[in-house]
């Protein structure tokens, strides 16, 4: 087959499937839309006609031969893959399917401690045993880093019979770790890695952006369509490097997924596959220089620390995401989280979060220079009519966790409610974390140390946000009966 | 042959005046430009199919646009225009003599360009020396200044296209900080007769209330404008417009207008009772 990408066979199929007119005597029930005018009026006849159930000339997701199949091909194709799976249930499905492909039951996987909750749930299903690595932190910025290889070339020393791991790449705010270096690592020592790449789509299609994990060869990736490269919410793609694992892959993968899969999503997917290889480069070139653009301008306004790849140090932070306009906001005196609010409340501008040191917007081929523009007033409004003395946040250096019981383990075991502070040598139910830098510090499975208790106290005491337990107060604590 | 431009009012009310012919039409970086010559209204200026000038009673607009303003505070040197590129607004400002810079900040270059072209005794008055024409962002340029400009007029189209900005509370609220201590900031806010602009100024007037000290809404009938009903804003850090107003001293200045006079400057704050209490929610 011909590397095609201005096909997009899904939605072509669907187009072709509306004009033979056919009378359906199939799922779903709303018939096109005729049977609910309710929904036809909400969503349009236009999309309600493309929602239809599998049939020969559509394919089938779980088994496709037809159309999809091709549609994968292309995608794989464009992301430099060896096949590409169409999912539709999330890059959650994604990252479980990429988990449960390299681990099963008692084998481990080395991951960055604030893996995302979705690997945690795979590990949970598969009973796969977690190898943690410090992420890094920026103790000003108060953020999450990329892992060092250093830290993992430690790890696979420590755990030479780990199977695999597990990088995010980018974390939401950028960060990018040094790619090449741990796959050419992992590889050395026999394991895979798996990359989480749910906020990197675009690396895929622009040239000045950060290595993607199929360049760099990494045997897996999750990578969320609909995030960055337009797509409809919850459409993502997996990749495999080797297509001599389609086969397997598709089985694991169809543990979960859903049996009827949307054509609206697949669509979607196609359709965004297209659009980016066709036009990828010039979009995301605008996109960068828009980012940049408001970079530069935020960070002529007092307060705020519009950061990029200043920040660069060749290890924990190898390469950064200049699309992603994250700012700190101490400065200002305001947290990000009320920056985030005001901005919702006051200017009617949504942003992607706000945590307690800086907020995020997400840019992307969507936005427009004057869109920009009432991001950036608004943040000098903010500033000045909202500014007050400026704060310091404290953030903590990493805690190593004592693994005791598998995640699966855990999840399964009886648990009680016992006081926190007498809580030293338990194994810990309930899941901590604190922000900043929104890194756990318990998970279940592990041994509460003192040094644990402490930390949380202390964050808690100067202004942190505590999350995951059970009791708003922190007087008790969830812990294994065992 | 039959030739009407047509404007949607609403989904359901159409407005249509008949073409003598199409003079201009282009797509600019930021909408769609099209000049007509018409029978009734004289040359029509559309910007993304809604109109924004005609010559038969464009001298409504731009008047009641600048001199409820300038009657209110004679003390102001320096004006700002957002927008208003065809020179109407600023037309009426040089008949003051007492006003010393006047700066128009437009986006779009080639309705710049395009108004010049066709609309040339409008925009003659963009030749006076104290006026200068800059290329920008509206809000980008507010943004960086501090207590510069006495009055700022923001003369734009409507809430839902590229002007969307000009009533945001980013944008009013970098106006209030690029105005004098006695500064006044003056706005068009559509017609408050159909729900969907009255919600839009409803959402503006309650944003420029936050931060201006006075706030009071304006009416003026305009032909060519959906429902022919329209609104402004007058908002203001310190001069009331009413109170403040100096009837001899604006007599004595023997500024020429066509709809604007100073029975109409009191008259036109005074609102229908379906706006005070169906819109804005105000109890007599």
């Amino acid at each position: 087959m011909k590397n095609s990408q201005d096909r997009a066979p899904i939605a072509e199929a669907l187009i072709k499937n509306v004009s033979k007119r056919t009378v359906s005597f199939d799922v779903p029930g709303h018939k096109q839309g005729q049977g609910n005018p309710l929904l036809r009026s909400f969503l349009g006849q236009q999309a309600l006609q493309y929602d239809v159930n599998s049939r020969r000339d559509l394919d089938n997701l779980i088994h496709p031969t037809g159309v999809i199949l091709e549609a994968e091909k292309l995608a794989a194709r464009a992301f430099k893959a060896g096949h590409a799976f169409f999912i539709v249930n999330g890059t959650s499905a994604a990252v479980q399917t990429m988990v449960m492909s390299v681990a099963k039951k008692d084998e481990k996987i080395i991951m960055p401690r604030n893996v995302h909750r979705s690997a945690i749930n795979a590990l949970i299903l598969t009973g796969a045993v977690p190898v943690y690595v410090n992420p890094g932190i920026d103790l000003n910025l108060g953020i999450s880093l990329g892992m060092s290889v250093k830290d993992i070339a430690l790890a696979i020393e420590e755990h030479p019979d780990a199977k695999a791991v597990f990088v995010n790449n980018p974390t939401y705010y950028g960060i990018c770790s040094h790619l090449q270096a741990i796959v050419d690592l992992a590889h050395a020592h026999k394991m895979k890695v798996i990359v989480d790449e749910a906020h990197g789509t675009h690396f895929y299609f622009n040239k000045l952006l950060p290595m993607s994990a199929m360049a760099a060869k990494a045997d897996m990736a999750a990578v969320s369509m609909h995030k960055t490269g337009g797509s409809l919410t919850q459409s993502s793609f997996l990749l495999i490097k080797d297509d001599k694992d389609t086969n397997r892959v598709r089985k694991i993968l169809n543990l979960t997924h859903t049996t009827s899969g949307s054509y609206l999503l697949t669509a979607s997917l196609d359709i965004a596959r297209k659009y980016l290889a066709l036009n990828g480069e010039k979009l995301f070139n605008s996109v960068i220089a828009l980012a940049d653009y408001a970079r530069q301008e935020i960070n002529e306004i007092d307060g705020y620390y519009a950061f990029g790849r200043e920040l660069i140090n060749g290890d924990t932070i190898y390469d950064f995401d200049t699309t992603k306009l994250s700012v700190n906001t101490g400065g200002t005196g305001l947290n990000g989280i009320e920056v985030y609010d005001l901005l919702r409340e006051k200017y009617d501008i949504q942003i992607e979060f706000g945590d307690l040191g800086n907020i995020l917007a997400m840019i992307s081929m969507g936005d427009s220079t004057a869109k920009v523009e009432r991001l950036i007033g608004a943040l000098d409004d903010i500033k000045d009519v909202y500014a007050k003395d400026s704060i310091l946040l404290k953030t903590q250096e990493y805690i190593h966790p004592i693994v005791r019981l598998t995640p699966m383990e855990a999840f399964n075991a009886k648990q009680k409610k016992i006081k926190f502070k007498d809580s030293v040598g338990r194994i810990s139910g309930e899941s901590l974390m604190a922000y900043p830098p929104g890194i756990p510090v318990l998970a279940p499975g592990e041994e509460i140390t003192s040094g644990a208790i402490d930390y949380i106290l202390y964050a808690k005491a100067h202004g942190s946000f505590i999350t995951g337990m059970e009791d708003d107060s922190m007087e008790t604590i969830k812990v294994l009966e065992v | 042959m039959e030739l009407w431009f047509t404007e949607e009012h609403s989904d359901d009310v159409r407005f249509s005046i008949r073409i003598v012919r199409q003079l201009f039409s282009k797509r600019s970086h930021f909408q769609q430009i099209d000049i007509f010559e018409s029978k009734e209204f004289g040359k029509v200026l559309v910007l993304d199919d809604s109109i924004v000038i005609t010559e038969k009673d464009e001298f409504i607009y731009h008047e009641m646009m600048v001199h409820v303003a300038c009657a209110a505070n004679p003390d102001l040197r320096k004006v700002l225009v957002i927008g208003g590129s065809n020179g109407g607004c600023v037309r009426e400002l040089i008949k003051y003599p007492f006003i010393e810079k006047i700066d128009v900040v437009e986006a779009d270059e080639e309705l710049i360009k395009a108004c010049k072209v066709h609309f040339p005794k409008i925009t003659k008055s963009l030749e006076d020396p104290r006026v200068s024409v800059i290329v920008s962002d509206g809000l980008k340029f507010v943004r960086k200044l501090n207590k510069v400009y006495d009055l700022i007029l923001v003369d734009s189209t409507d809430p839902f296209g590229p002007n969307e900005t000009f009533f945001t509370r980013e944008f009013y609220g970098n106006c209030f900080t690029a105005l004098t201590p006695q500064g006044i900031l003056v706005t068009q806010q559509e017609s408050p007769f159909y729900p969907q602009t009255a919600a839009a100024m409803v959402r503006a007037v309650t944003r420029m209330k936050e931060l201006f000290g006075i706030l009071k809404l304006y009416q003026a009938q305009i032909p060519s404008y959906p429902s022919g009903h329209w609104l402004f804003s007058f908002a203001s850090k310190d001069a009331h417009p009413i109170k403040d107003l100096d009837k001899v001293f604006w007599k004595e200045l023997n500024v020429k207008t066509r709809y604007y006079n100073e029975e109409i400057h009191s008259g036109c704050f005074a609102l229908p009772n379906y706006i005070k209490e169906d819109i804005l929610n105000e109890t007599n």
